[in-house]
């Protein structure tokens, strides 16, 4: 049985090879924080973190994944939502439907590790996901936010 | 839930704005139950995956909580839950209802949680919590009245209960902070505390509802009730429902608009893994049914199908285009507002004007698909399902399921979006209903894909406009017809509300009253339509027929003040003298975005205003254009003016969200047909705004009271326009059929 590391711990699971990790991880292992939009890696709703890069997981079969490899996905981010990015969505109210929202932080997360003061162009580049809400402009004040620590300073 | 309070035996009541859904309530028959089943919602201590299931489960999950009325319910712990009847979609509305209810019943915001009532027991207590449909920005404007009276009769209730108990009169006795006080003995107890007796309490006849100006949680900035479980994984939306023995559906409907199922041989894919059942659903899907969804959509793709592509297999968007051509001139039309005799004024006028502007088929393309999760029964039918309208996601089972809708039951579960998709037409519920009766007793998840989303949506109507002014030597607008030509929402969702055949929903924002009256005075008007329906499926589209009558006017307003030589924003003053609240937000946007002053070089302005959905909005946007072409929209300045301003940082959150959705349509957002399909297929070729694309917004709330606006969709009006505008400013050219995407605007 071919098994996994999902958020520090190794998992068994059944999938024929082909079946994308978001469905696995969804379906075989009951975690559905990470989201199906499209299918084709274009909406970033399925985006988890593997060895610390964000990839999306809707076109990511599992046969290509190793048990060596650290997959993260937004139920492992933090054990109890203390994540800096989390802190900082939470402080801005961020999401509105969320179902992107998952999708948009471990972006977040994955750009913050590499570039810990990110520019606004930065921020262009490194966070493609889609939102049909329009939060964009609070993900780009809570990336900023969550770069300084995740918490807003008092006045 | 303790309470063992007798209900009133329910008759059917049949409001007549539940007539707009094509799903009537005239499914839904009078119930009577001794006892409540139990509520569902947020306030339950179930969570996770099993949520669902435990919805089904009655009475004894909330020991010790009390319902003091329908809208009310408070624990020993004095947690307050408010019941919800509207559906969170994302646009703020749980937080914004709670406050309403809260305000009045003064209890401790801080212990504030929140539930919905199912749409069975809505039935079952004689719609005691109104109408359940969020659409149309109605959410709050609507039940304001009667989600505040119900927070004030629950205080009521609390502080005679507490008053009997002490044996001093209630007009003694104050609430605050969920403490109740009898000034006179400096006695004190919690709502908490007396919520039991207050339930057994006769609710008081009348009550008076706070002045404004004492609001204290209505019109403040409080944080979203609903952030945190979006933060981690663990709220829990449709799709994500699991119920024990669950299985997982995969469909695949025409793709042609019209067309059946001709055949289909299961043969090829029964033994695929996991796949448990091949099947037709209705005339014109074929589903599989497997083990896990992946297997059954995997299993779905090897199926053969035979199609009859029916009748419109040959339709394409060219044809379309030119039966709506056809009607900018036709002789008959549907009048949606007139003043003088335009077109005499116009054959006089020193000067006419014309345009003609074009808006596209658009798809709501919510990042949750479709899905509904069904459990069917010969005695019962139950489903799971994202809806804005839980009472006609009732109604849409109980026909599906052959039963009457007091043996059925909705759970609304958690929406990614909506935008109308979900609240006008439930056509993915009969179809999980049509899967689960094939299966009877096992619960059946049926999840759309991205691809069958976007080619069964619900779309964004087609049509054109051909503007006419007339303009007197002095340049000033004497005359206006504006000929709408094309699809009718209502005439695709709900026929039975057109009036003598015409549509007045077409005429949004261009009416001469109402809750999208025109902005200006123009001594002749003419604002007609001519209906052409192509057959392709068409549905409430957020911000609905304001978005394409906002382009149209508000670009051609532009026009005209070019033609005439004058300022956008001096030709407009001009029309507005007697539009004062139009003209306000429109002010105030234009001095905020420096209108009149010079912009940074290379950017230039546009502006536009529009009343829909009872608010006011107007938008000046700053946009950059290099000569290649690349259009940059890099700041919008954006107005309101709701009325009552209950939460202004969630309205500037739904004003950011609606230049989001309202560009997205402008830049990119196009639905072509070609042998009778939908071309676009997923996001990879239905472009959407990103984070590169969205401008900074700069909201300014300004509620002037004494109304009640809505939010959620008025300012995606304005959105479109403005940038368009704006193009011209910096381009000199006019675009006038949408998207952008198809627009040249290189330079030489």
């Amino acid at each position: 049985m071919p098994a996994l590391n999902i958020n520090g711990r190794t998992l068994d699971f059944e999938a024929d090879p082909a079946t994308p990790l978001l469905w696995v991880l969804r379906e075989q292992l009951g975690l559905t924080g990470t989201k199906y939009g499209c299918g084709v890696a274009q909406c970033g709703a399925c985006t988890v973190h593997i060895d610390g890069a964000a990839i999306r997981s809707c076109v990511m079969p599992v046969s290509a994944l190793q048990p060596s490899q650290k997959i993260v996905t937004i139920e492992g981010l933090s054990a109890d939502t203390s994540h800096p990015v989390q802190k900082a969505w939470l402080a801005l109210d961020v999401p509105q439907c969320g179902y992107c929202q998952s999708g948009m932080i471990m972006a977040a997360a994955a750009l913050l590790k590499d570039k810990p003061k990110p520019t606004d162009s930065d921020i262009n580049e490194g966070i493609t996901n889609i939102c049909r809400c329009g939060t964009y402009n609070r993900v780009r004040a809570a990336v900023h936010l969550a770069a300084d620590g995740g918490v807003p300073k008092k006045a | 839930m303790a309470t063992t309070r007798t209900l009133i035996p329910a008759t059917a009541v049949m409001p007549a704005d539940i007539s707009e859904t094509t799903e009537t309530l005239s499914t839904l028959l009078p119930v009577a139950v001794g006892r409540r089943r139990f509520m569902i919602g947020s306030a339950s201590a179930a969570g996770g995956l099993m949520l669902g299931f435990q919805l089904t489960a009655s009475a004894q999950t909330q020991a010790g909580s009390t319902e003091v009325n329908a809208w009310v319910v408070v624990k020993p712990d004095d947690t307050v839950v408010i019941r919800i009847a509207r559906s969170e979609m994302g646009q703020g509305t749980l937080t914004g209802l709670a406050q309403m209810v809260a305000e009045e019943l003064e209890c401790d915001w801080s212990k504030v949680t929140t539930e919905y009532p199912t749409p069975g027991q809505n039935l079952a207590r004689n719609r005691v919590w109104g109408n359940f449909s969020t659409g149309g920005s109605r959410g709050i404007r609507e039940s304001q009245e009667y989600v505040r009276k119900g927070g004030a009769t629950a205080r009521q209730m609390l502080i005679q209960a507490a008053a009997n108990e002490w044996g001093v009169l209630a007009s003694e006795c104050s609430a605050e902070s969920s403490v109740i006080t009898h000034k006179p003995s400096a006695r004190r107890t919690s709502f908490g505390n007396v919520a039991q007796s207050a339930g057994k309490l006769s609710p008081p006849a009348d009550v008076a509802l706070k002045d404004p100006k004492d609001w204290k949680l209505i019109g403040k900035s409080v944080k979203r009730l609903d952030t945190f479980a979006k933060l981690n994984g663990s709220q829990v939306y449709g799709a994500d429902l699991k119920l024990p023995g669950m299985l997982n559906a995969a469909i695949y409907d025409c793709p042609v608009f019209g067309g059946k199922v001709v055949s289909f041989d299961a043969a090829k894919v029964q033994k695929m893994p996991g796949v448990r059942r091949v099947l037709k659903v209705g005339d014109t899907a074929v589903a599989v049914v497997a083990d896990t969804w992946w297997q059954a959509k995997t299993a779905l793709a090897e199926l053969p199908v035979v199609w009859d592509d029916g009748p419109n297999a040959r339709l394409n968007s060219q044809m379309v285009a030119a039966t709506l051509a056809a009607g900018l001139d036709a002789p008959d039309a549907f009048v949606g507002n007139e003043v003088g005799n335009a077109k005499a004024a116009l054959a006089s006028a020193a000067r006419r004007i014309e345009a003609v502007y074009a808006y596209p088929h658009q798809n709501h393309a919510t990042m949750e698909p479709m899905n509904a999760t069904a459990r069917w029964t010969p005695e019962r039918c139950e489903v799971w399902t994202p809806t804005q309208n839980g009472e006609a996601a009732l109604a849409a089972t109980a026909a599906a399921a052959g039963l009457p809708a007091a043996k059925c039951e909705v759970y609304k579960m958690h929406l990614g979006g909506g935008f109308g998709r979900r609240g006008a037409v439930h056509d993915w519920i009969p179809q999980a209903v049509a899967i689960a009766r094939e299966m009877p007793g096992v619960p059946v998840k049926l999840l759309w894909s991205r691809e069958e989303d976007m080619t069964h949506g619900r779309y964004h109507p087609v049509t054109q406009a051909k503007l006419t002014a007339g303009l007197d030597a002095a340049g000033n607008l004497v005359a206006l017809h504006m000929r709408i030509s094309g699809q009718s929402i209502l005439a695709g969702v709900a026929p039975q509300n057109l009036a003598n055949g015409r549509d007045p929903v077409q005429f949004q924002g261009l009416t001469s009253s109402g809750d999208g009256a025109i902005g200006y005075t123009v001594p002749n008007l003419l604002v007609d339509h001519a209906m052409r329906n192509p057959p392709v499926p068409v549905g409430f589209w957020r911000g609905v027929n304001h978005n394409q009558n906002a382009v149209y006017l508000e670009c051609f307003m532009d026009e005209l003040a070019h033609a005439s030589g004058t300022d956008p924003l001096v030709f407009r003053r001009k029309l507005m003298a007697k539009h004062p609240k139009h003209l306000a937000v429109l002010e105030a946007a234009a001095k905020k975005a420096g209108w009149g002053t010079p912009a940074a070089p290379g950017v230039y302005r546009g502006l536009a205003q529009h009343m829909g959905f009872g608010s006011y909005t107007a938008a000046v946007a700053e946009v950059s254009v290099s000569k290649e072409g690349e259009l940059r929209v890099l700041r919008i300045v954006a107005a309101t003016d709701p009325g009552y301003a209950v939460n202004p940082q969630q309205i500037a959150a739904q004003v950011e969200g609606s230049f989001a959705y309202g560009l997205s349509a402008c830049l990119y957002g196009e639905c072509t047909l070609k042998d009778g399909r939908i071309e676009q297929t997923n996001f990879n070729t239905y472009e959407m705004m990103r984070m590169s694309d969205m401008p900074a917004v700069e909201t300014i709330v300004m509620p002037s009271g004494g109304f009640w606006g809505g939010v959620g969709e008025p300012t995606v009006a304005v959105a479109a326009p403005a940038v368009l505008n704006a193009i011209f400013a910096a381009t000199g050219k006019r675009v006038r059929r949408l998207p952008l995407a198809n627009a040249d605007l290189k330079r030489a």
